[in-house]
């Protein structure tokens, strides 16, 4: 996603805890990521500190989309509460929690919905 | 009384316990399985295998009937999630939360997770509100009303020392609420004697700490 945003003209800023992750962002491209014009910060989602040097103030999108449904679904309404970012999208694996924040008004992703979406329709057709 | 609480660690068993000695109704929710067959053992079927940050889990723990949702799991997010969740989806009328890293209290504060305890913190708060000269200790803040509560001893010769309630001078804003003396405690009238070696509390506007500690100085102490 955040290769895809980049490749379309957006800034990109990534923010993960683990350091490494990095070399996913610069694997197939003929750049570095930050020669591209990427961002890329380490720090814990919760971290303020970390949040603010990612440059979450200036950002019109946030995309929660760690592993943690718990983390992404805290973070996010940080970024919308605190930061007042304008789009804030949640990737939240768990159907029922991504029902309940929907209807709280994120925006969520629920992989898994959309697995079993696509995979009820091939099976039943 | 009906109280769930989300994670057997030692806070979140202890507590059942001690709610169970006290004959409420708890069910207790735990997502370590070897963790939960060996609070099993002692708690039967007031413990719960489950992760409780899933709705279902929480829905066969009874949430829509709980009275109390204490969520001390070793994870913040898990445990402003259930909290969110408890009040917001299920109506729980009373959540408590745990803070393992108090940096993420602003978090639970800004989603009105209330109230949130940090045991770190408190600590903290013990360690460094002591001001060694006066034997200040801060015991509580109270973070909406905006007031703290201070205990102090009353130093031999200070001025307080001999004088009634009512004479202590107290600036505006701060009033002593209750005198331990021997070991027993009491809520002082205006013309209560305060004694050296009572330790005093004291209800109070932040910042006005420095004109009430050298009241109760020793003779001879130097003000701060």
């Amino acid at each position: 996603m955040a290769k895809r945003a980049l490749d379309a003209g957006h800034e990109v800023s990534v923010l993960d805890s683990d350091p490494l992750s990095h070399e996913r962002l610069d694997k197939d491209q003929l750049t570095t990521w930050e020669d591209a014009g990427g961002r890329f910060t380490v720090s814990t989602a919760l971290e303020i500190d970390g949040l603010i040097e990612a440059g979450i103030e200036q950002a019109d999108v946030f995309v929660a989309a760690t592993s943690g449904d718990n983390t992404n679904l805290v973070i996010a309404q940080i970024a919308q509460r605190r930061f007042k970012v304008q789009k804030v999208v949640v990737r939240v694996a768990d159907p029922a929690r991504a029902a309940w924040y929907a209807e709280q008004g994120l925006l969520t992703i629920c992989p898994t919905q959309v697995a079993i979406d696509e995979a009820s329709r091939v099976v039943l057709a | 009384m009906y109280v769930i609480i989300c994670g057997a660690g030692k806070v979140g068993w202890n507590l059942a316990r001690e709610l169970i000695a006290k004959e409420r109704e708890v069910t207790l929710i735990e997502s370590d399985h070897g963790r939960y067959r060996v609070v099993e053992e002692e708690l039967e079927h007031a413990v719960q295998y489950g992760d409780a940050t899933e709705l279902w889990v929480l829905e066969r723990g009874g949430i829509q009937r709980a009275d109390l949702v204490i969520a001390v799991t070793g994870d913040d997010e898990d445990n402003i999630l259930i909290c969110q969740m408890a009040k917001e989806k299920y109506g729980v009328q009373r959540i408590v939360a745990r803070v393992n890293n108090p940096r993420n209290l602003q978090h639970f504060r800004l989603l009105d997770v209330q109230p949130a305890v940090s045991a770190t913190d408190l600590i903290l708060r013990l360690i460094e509100h002591e001001v060694p000269e006066y034997g200040l200790i801060q015991l509580l803040a109270l973070e909406e009303e905006h007031l703290e509560i201070i205990e102090l001893e009353v130093g031999r010769g200070s001025e307080a020392a001999g004088r009634r309630v009512q004479d202590v001078e107290l600036p505006d804003g701060s009033l002593i609420i209750s005198v331990l003396r021997g070991g027993a405690g009491f809520v002082p009238k205006a013309d209560s004697v305060i004694q050296p070696g009572d330790q005093v509390l004291l209800i109070l506007d932040p910042g006005l700490e420095s004109q009430i500690t050298p009241q109760f100085a020793p003779n001879g102490a130097s003000p701060g």
